[in-house]
């Protein structure tokens, strides 16, 4: 198959590249740009790892096709932390023992990013609900929810 | 597993799309949300020689009300559905069953028009839009033509839609004063797959039901209407023992197939109870 040029930004990094037409977004992050952050687990879209930010909009990146985000604005994990700094939800995710295994945490940071970018001050409940997308296989869903509950805080308190 | 190769194609307006899949024909597929087409295609289930994107194809994602109609374009995605006002107004059954559909990146990407070429029984709006009496707009190269939901779907995973055409807009007709609307379900979890799903229209005038719809999911044939549990609604005040009757009707009217978490019995009961649950609701949402 013929390769196709693509451009796209990634956490604020333009990168031209030539993709085949089957490579996975999810791939062309850890392969081609060697961002390993985003991980990925099922390949069919439902655990949710290799979750990221496509125009602002959490995606599977592995039911995503590189070619399609030709253009677009890409966030992953790798992007959140600043200047070696912790962002707030890494910083809540570390403090409330969030990360646990550590697989599914960069994609249950990207879902969270887009609800706190959309709703400052989500519920217990919209936080269960924005999660519940995600698999989690330490089945510590309690210690996910307080991480994005404390980012909150974090947030807040940064705001001040 | 990585998909298999294919040749990738994205047309700027529909009637190139509409000539992608005419020159291609059956080995051509759309590429609308992706989030069936490309697990499938993950998993080597189906093997597209080329796939035609039309996610920048403009003017195919409007939801707007024309005359009688809600009109949703095929590439109207599930979020901008759920959070949509006029799909609250116009259509509150399809708002009620959106609260059940797949998880937040899902909606983000998945389309209307997608989820009903893909036909899951399992999936929630075959049986809205088999309730709500919808049109599916199809289109093809050379004509376009309507079908009714209860004829779009002709089987699991199977549609009416012959080689060229694809879905361009669902056309819902306008909920009416004294209808009410409802949608129960069970899933293992809420976002996954329906293993029974209940979807109720109801019109009342005067204390009596005047019309009834009932649409399922998660049984054999996806966008199945429950005809014979209608009738002996029509004419009944929908009380308590109305409603229990038309439930255990509904009950026997299914053909379930049977999934990996609820066999057909367990489906059966599934129905019963969901069934009863939708009606009153309706009811109550039609007063």
């Amino acid at each position: 198959m013929a390769l196709i040029p693509i451009n796209v930004t990634v956490n604020g990094t333009r990168f031209e590249r030539a993709v085949e037409p089957r490579r996975l977004l999810a791939d062309f992050l850890r392969e081609d740009l060697d961002l390993k952050a985003t991980h990925i687990g099922c390949e069919h879209g439902v655990c949710g790892a290799c979750t990221v930010l496509v125009a602002g909009e959490a995606v599977r990146s592995c039911l995503t096709f590189a070619v399609q985000a030709d253009g677009c604005e890409v966030r992953t994990a790798d992007g959140l932390a600043q200047a070696g700094k912790l962002s707030p939800l890494q910083q809540a995710f570390w403090e409330k023992h969030g990360l646990q295994c550590g697989y599914c945490t960069s994609g249950m940071m990207m879902v969270a990013s887009e609800l706190l970018e959309r709703n400052a001050r989500p519920t217990k409940a919209e936080i269960e609900e924005a999660v519940s997308s995600n698999l989690c296989r330490c089945t510590g869903y309690y210690n996910i929810v307080e991480s994005v509950q404390r980012a909150v805080e974090l947030m807040q308190e940064g705001a001040k | 597993m990585k998909p298999p190769p294919f040749e990738y194609v994205r047309p700027g307006s529909l009637p190139e799309a509409l000539d992608a899949l005419a020159r291609h024909g059956a080995t051509g597929r759309i590429l609308a949300g992706g989030q069936s087409l490309v697990p499938m295609m993950n998993l080597r289930l189906v093997k597209p020689a080329v796939l035609i994107d039309i996610n920048r194809v403009p003017g195919l994602a409007e939801i707007r009300v024309d005359g009688g109609e809600l009109v949703i374009g095929a590439l109207a995605r599930h979020a901008a559905l759920l959070g949509s006002a006029l799909v609250r107004k116009h259509c509150p059954l399809m708002a009620d069953a959106y609260r059940w559909v797949g998880h937040g990146p899902i909606r983000n990407r998945g389309t209307l028009g997608g989820n009903i070429s893909h036909a899951d029984p399992a999936s929630e709006m075959p049986a809205v839009l088999a309730a709500c009496d919808a049109t599916i707009g199809v289109r093809s190269a050379k004509q376009s033509r309507t079908i009714p939901a209860a004829g779009f779907f002709t089987g699991a995973l199977a549609t009416a839609l012959a080689e060229g055409e694809m879905v361009t807009e669902i056309r819902v007709p306008l909920a009416q004063p004294g209808q009410g609307a409802a949608w129960e379900e069970a899933a293992n979890r809420k976002g996954d797959f329906a293993m029974a799903g209940v979807g109720v229209l109801v019109t009342v005038a005067g204390g009596k039901c005047t019309h009834a719809a009932i649409g399922v999911a998660g049984m054999a044939k996806p966008g199945t209407r429950l005809s014979a549990t209608e009738k002996r609604l029509v004419g009944t005040a929908l009380d308590a023992a109305a409603i229990a009757a038309a439930a255990r009707a509904a009950r026997e009217e299914v053909r379930p197939s049977t999934s990996y978490h609820a066999d057909a019995t367990y489906k059966r009961e599934l129905v019963e109870t969901l069934a009863a649950r939708a009606l009153a609701a309706a009811r109550d949402r039609a007063r």
